[in-house]
C-alpha cells in the first residue's frame, strides 16, 4: 500500500505512450492498404473484406462504428482523416459528408451500374445494398385478405392498438420524410396523427417489433424487410417457420419505400486505384452476392437475386422519391414529436 | 481562510524559479499544485472549448433557434426531475450498503462489498434491454429511474463505503458514550462525517443520468440527452445536437452551484494520531435477514441483467468468436482501461489534494470546472477529443495513448471527486510536521499524503476502471483502427440482434471487472477483518 502511487502510475502511463506512439503508423494507407470507415456491422462487413483481400491481395484495415457518429467523425477529420472509404447504413449519411465536399467523385462505370434513384446526383456516392419499408403481420392474427393496400389504412379504427412502429429509428423517419416528399406534410402529419389517435404501439427497435409481431403480442408493424430474415436466423429457423410474415406496399405508395446503404470514397483517395478496386468489388457479384445472402438486403445490380422468399427489386413498385432529396430529416423528425409520438 | 502573503522572488532565473516553485506558495498556495492542478483542469475542459468553437460558428440565430424553444425548456426539466429522482435514490441505496458492509457484522460483507460495486459495469443500454425482454411494459419515467438507479448507486455506494472506513471512530464513541442511540448517532454523526462523500457522490450521479442515452433510450423516456441523439443519428445535424448539447453544460453549472451551497465547510479529520478501524455493530437476530438488502439490491442490478443473458445464449444460434478474439478483446479491455484509470488519477490528483487542503476560491473553482463537461453524452466528448487531436497531436489521433487520454478527460470528476473526499478525512497535520522537519513537498506527498488517502483514492481507480470498461462512444472513434475491446464487440452483436454471441462478452465484461475491484477491496483495507 505504501508504494501505491506515482511511480507505477508514471511507469504505467509512459508505457502506455510508447505504445500508443509506436501503433499510430497504422492510420494512413499506403500501396496495397486502404483504411475503410464503416458505419455499418462487423459481422456484416468483415466477411466481404477478407474474401476482397484474398482475392486481391489489398490489405483493409476497417473501423467500425456507428454510421451518424461516423459521418460527424469523418467532417471533424476533414481533410486530415485517414479513411479512404466510408460505408454507410444511410443514405442520409453519406449525403451530410457529401454536401460538406469531403467526397470525391465515383468514375461512372461504377456507379452506372445501380440505378439512378440508388446513387448521388454528383456521382459523390453509390448505394450497394437495398432495403424495402414492409409491413410484417401475423399470419395467426391477420388473413392476407385483410391486409392493407396502402400504408394510410392504418389510421383505420379497424387497426386500433394493433400497429407498431419505431417513431426515433433512422429508417421509419426517412419513411415519413418520403412520405412528406410525395404527398406533402399535410398529409404526413395527419396520418402521424391518425396513427397517434389510433394507439399505435411504439417500439425503440425494428427488432423488437418483429419479435412482437412473430409472438403475436403485436399483429401488425412497419419495419424493414430484412429484419425478418436476421430473425429467423438468431431463432435457428427457416424464415417460413415463423409466424410473422412479410407485406409489401406496391402502387408507389410511400410505405413501400426502398432506402439503400452506400459507399462513398474520400476525396484524396478518389483517384487512388486499391480504392477503387474495393468499390468495384462491392458493386460486383461477389460482394452483392454476399450482402444478399448474408445480410438479406436487396443487391443494387444486376444479374443478383434476392433472397429466397423475396420479389426481386425491379418488381417492387416504390414512391418515385429521390433519395437525394430524404435530406430534410429535421422537419421529419419536428413533425413527429408534435404529433405525439416521440 | 488563508491570508499568509506570498513570499516574492527576486534576480533569480526562470530555472531556478521553476526548481524552487514546486515547493513555493503564494497567498498561502503550494504554486507547482496550483499549476499542476490548472493543466489537469484544462486538460478536462477541452469538450467545453469544442462546444464553444463550433457554437460560436453556429452563429447567434442559429442557437437561439435551437435553444429558446418550449421543446428545450420541457425536455430539460424532464432530464432534471429523472436526474433528481435517482440521485436521490442512488444516495439511499449506496449509505445503505455501504454502512451494511463496512459498519455491521454482515454475513458475506465481503462478498457483497465487491458485488455492489459490480453495477458499474453493466452498460445501461444492457440493462434497459434485459428488462425490456422480460418485462415488455417497462418503460416510461419509473421504469428508466429504476433502471438508472440500480446501474449508478455505486457513485455513492463507492466513495461511502471508503468514507465509512477511513472515518474515525472517535467521535462516534462518544456519541454513544452520551448516551445517544445507534440511530441517532448514525444520523447525527456518521451522516454528517459522510457529507463530502454523499455531495460528489450525489453530484455524480445527477451528472450521470444527464447524459445518459443506452437507458432513455430503450425505456422511451424522453429527455435532453436523447433529443441531443435524434439530431446526430436521424438528421445528421451536427452542429444543432452541439448547440443543444451547450443545455448540458448550463445544466451542470447549475448543479454545481447547488452542490457547493450543500457543502459542509468543517473538516472530518481524525481526532487521534493513531488509525483505528471503524466500529461494527453486532446486527444480532437481525444479521441474517439484513443480508436481504444487499442480496436484493444485487439480484435486480446483476441478477436480472444475467437471467437476461443466459436467455440469450439459451434462444439464439449466432456464436462468438473463437476463444482467442475474446481473449484479445478482454486484453485490451484490461489495458485501456488501466492507462484509462491512471491517466484519469494523474490528472486528478493535484486538483482534488488542492480542493481538500485549500479552501480559497482557486482551488475550490478548479475543482468546480473539472466537473463542467461531465453531464456532457461520450459522443460530444468524443467528437471534441477527435477535433482537437486532428487538430493539435494528430501523431496521437486514434491510438492506444490517445484512447487513455479520452477516457481521462470522460471520467476526470469521477477521480477527482475520490482523492478529494479521502483528503479530506486524513489530517493536514501529518503533512505539516513532515514538511517541518525539512521533507520536499513531492516527497511528502508520496509518503505521507498517498499512503493516507490511498483507500479513497483506490475507491476512485476502480470507480474510474469499471467506468471506462464499459465506455462505448469515444472508445469507438478514438481507438486505434482494427482494435476491439469487449464493449466494442459486445456493442457490434448487439447492434445485429446476435444476441446469443453477445452473452459471453456481456459476462467477461462483468467478470473482469470485479476482479480489480475486489483486489483493490483488499488492498485498500475498506473490508478489513480486523476488527473485534
Amino acid at each position: 500500500m505504501r508504494t501505491f502511487g506515482l511511480r507505477s502510475v508514471a511507469a504505467v502511463l509512459s508505457v502506455g505512450v510508447a505504445i500508443g506512439l509506436v501503433g499510430c503508423g497504422a492510420a494512413g494507407g499506403g500501396e496495397n492498404e486502404i483504411t475503410v470507415y464503416s458505419g455499418r456491422a462487423k459481422s456484416l462487413v468483415q466477411p466481404v473484406i477478407d474474401d476482397f483481400s484474398k482475392a486481391t491481395g489489398i490489405t483493409v484495415n476497417v473501423r467500425y462504428g456507428q454510421t451518424a457518429a461516423m459521418a460527424s467523425q469523418l467532417l471533424e477529420e476533414g481533410d486530415k482523416t485517414g479513411a479512404d472509404v466510408f460505408l454507410a447504413q444511410d443514405a442520409g449519411a453519406l449525403g451530410a459528408v457529401s454536401k460538406e465536399g469531403l467526397f470525391g467523385r465515383l468514375p461512372t462505370d461504377l456507379t452506372d451500374r445501380v440505378p439512378e434513384q440508388y446513387r448521388a446526383a454528383d456521382d459523390t456516392w453509390v448505394g450497394v445494398t437495398g432495403r424495402a419499408r414492409v409491413l410484417v403481420y401475423n399470419a395467426d392474427k391477420v388473413a392476407e385478405a385483410d391486409l392493407p393496400h396502402s400504408v394510410y389504412e392504418l389510421t383505420d379504427s379497424k387497426w386500433k392498438g394493433r400497429v407498431g412502429i419505431a417513431p426515433t429509428n433512422g429508417s421509419f423517419q426517412a419513411f415519413v420524410t418520403a412520405m412528406r416528399v410525395a404527398d406533402g406534410d399535410d398529409k404526413a402529419l395527419s396520418f402521424l396523427k391518425g396513427l397517434k389517435a389510433n394507439d399505435v404501439q411504439l417500439r425503440e427497435h425494428n427488432k423488437s417489433i418483429v419479435a412482437d409481431v412473430d409472438t403475436g403480442s403485436l399483429d401488425v408493424g412497419l419495419v424493414n424487410h430484412y429484419y425478418l430474415y436476421e430473425k429467423a436466423e438468431e431463432a435457428g429457423k427457416p424464415v417460413e417457420q415463423l409466424k410473422a410474415r412479410l407485406h409489401f406496399f406496391s402502387g408507389g405508395d410511400p410505405g413501400g419505400l426502398v432506402n439503400v446503404s452506400g459507399v462513398g470514397v474520400t476525396k484524396q483517395a478518389a483517384d487512388d486505384a486499391d480504392v477503387r478496386e474495393f468499390v468495384d468489388y462491392l458493386l460486383g457479384k461477389a460482394g452483392q452476392t454476399h450482402f444478399t445472402e448474408t445480410n438479406f438486403e436487396y443487391p443494387l445490380i444486376e444479374g443478383v437475386s434476392p433472397a429466397k422468399g423475396l420479389p426481386p427489386l425491379s418488381e417492387l413498385d416504390p414512391p418515385a422519391v429521390n433519395l437525394n432529396d430524404l435530406d430534410s430529416l429535421d422537419q421529419t423528425v419536428q413533425m413527429i414529436t408534435n404529433a405525439g409520438l416521440a | 481562510m488563508t491570508t499568509t502573503a506570498g513570499r516574492q522572488s527576486s534576480g533569480s532565473t526562470t530555472a531556478d524559479r521553476l526548481a524552487a516553485g514546486v515547493g513555493r506558495r503564494v497567498r498561502g498556495l503550494p504554486v507547482g499544485m496550483v499549476l499542476a492542478a490548472a493543466l489537469a483542469v484544462a486538460v478536462g475542459l477541452t469538450p467545453l472549448a469544442y462546444l464553444a468553437v463550433r457554437t460560436a460558428q453556429a452563429g447567434a440565430e442559429r442557437v437561439a433557434a435551437e435553444l429558446l424553444t418550449a421543446r428545450t425548456a420541457a425536455l430539460a426539466s424532464r432530464s432534471v426531475a429523472l436526474a433528481t429522482v435517482v440521485t436521490l435514490a442512488c444516495l439511499a441505496i449506496g449509505v445503505a450498503l455501504a454502512y451494511l458492509v463496512v459498519r455491521t457484522d454482515l454475513p458475506g460483507r465481503r462478498f457483497f462489498g465487491v458485488v455492489a460495486a459490480l453495477p458499474l459495469a453493466i452498460p445501461t443500454y444492457v440493462a434497459g434491454f434485459a428488462w425490456l425482454a422480460t418485462l415488455p411494459r417497462f418503460a416510461g419515467f419509473w421504469p428508466a429511474a429504476l433502471v438508472l438507479t440500480l446501474c449508478s448507486y455505486p457513485y455513492v455506494y463507492l466513495p461511502v463505503a471508503a468514507a465509512l472506513a477511513g472515518t474515525d471512530p472517535a467521535q462516534e464513541e462518544v456519541s454513544r458514550a452520551l448516551g445517544r442511540g445507534a440511530w441517532r448517532t448514525f444520523s447525527g454523526v456518521t451522516l454528517r462525517q459522510l457529507r463530502p462523500a454523499l455531495a460528489s457522490g450525489g453530484l455524480l450521479v445527477a451528472l450521470y443520468v444527464f447524459s445518459d442515452f443506452g437507458a432513455v433510450s430503450l425505456l422511451r423516456y424522453d429527455t435532453f440527452t436523447r433529443a441531443i441523439f435524434t439530431k446526430f443519428n436521424l438528421g445528421f445535424d451536427r452542429t444543432g445536437a452541439l448547440v443543444l448539447s451547450t443545455t448540458l453544460v448550463a445544466l451542470t453549472a447549475l448543479l454545481l452551484f447547488t452542490e457547493s451551497l450543500a457543502r459542509h465547510r468543517a473538516r472530518y479529520a481524525r481526532l487521534s494520531g493513531a488509525s483505528r478501524p471503524p466500529l461494527r455493530i453486532r446486527l444480532g437476530r437481525m444479521r441474517w435477514p439484513t443480508a436481504l438488502v444487499p442480496a436484493v439490491v444485487a439480484g435486480l442490478s446483476l441478477g436480472m441483467p444475467a437471467v437476461s443473458l443466459t436467455g440469450w445464449l439459451a434462444s439464439g444460434v449466432s456464436r462468438p468468436e473463437p476463444v482467442g478474439a475474446i481473449l484479445t478483446a478482454a486484453g485490451n479491455s484490461l489495458w485501456v482501461s488501466l492507462l484509462g484509470a491512471a491517466g484519469t488519477l494523474v490528472l486528478a490528483l493535484p486538483i482534488g489534494l488542492l480542493a481538500a487542503r485549500h479552501s480559497g476560491t482557486v482551488p475550490q473553482l478548479l475543482e468546480r470546472a473539472s466537473y463542467a463537461g461531465h453531464a456532457l453524452p461520450g459522443l460530444v466528448i468524443g467528437l471534441s477529443l477527435v477535433f482537437f487531436a486532428v487538430t493539435l497531436a494528430y501523431p496521437l489521433y486514434q491510438t492506444t495513448a490517445m484512447l487513455a487520454l479520452g477516457y481521462s478527460v470522460l471520467f476526470l470528476p469521477l477521480a477527482v471527486a475520490a482523492v478529494r473526499a479521502a483528503a479530506i478525512q486524513s489530517p493536514p497535520a501529518l503533512e505539516e510536521v513532515a514538511r517541518s522537519l525539512g521533507r520536499g513537498p513531492l516527497h511528502v506527498l508520496r509518503t505521507v499524503t498517498l499512503p493516507l488517502t490511498a483507500p479513497g483514492i483506490g475507491a476512485g481507480a476502480a470507480l474510474v476502471f469499471l467506468t471506462c470498461m464499459k465506455e462505448l462512444p469515444a472508445t469507438l472513434m478514438l481507438r486505434p483502427t482494427g482494435m476491439d475491446t469487449l464493449a466494442t464487440e459486445l456493442w457490434t452483436k448487439t447492434d445485429v440482434a446476435a444476441y446469443a454471441g453477445a452473452a459471453p462478452y456481456a459476462a467477461l465484461l462483468i467478470i473482469l471487472a470485479a476482479v480489480p475491484t475486489w483486489l483493490l477491496a483488499q488492498r485498500t483495507g475498506v473490508w478489513n477483518e480486523t476488527n473485534q
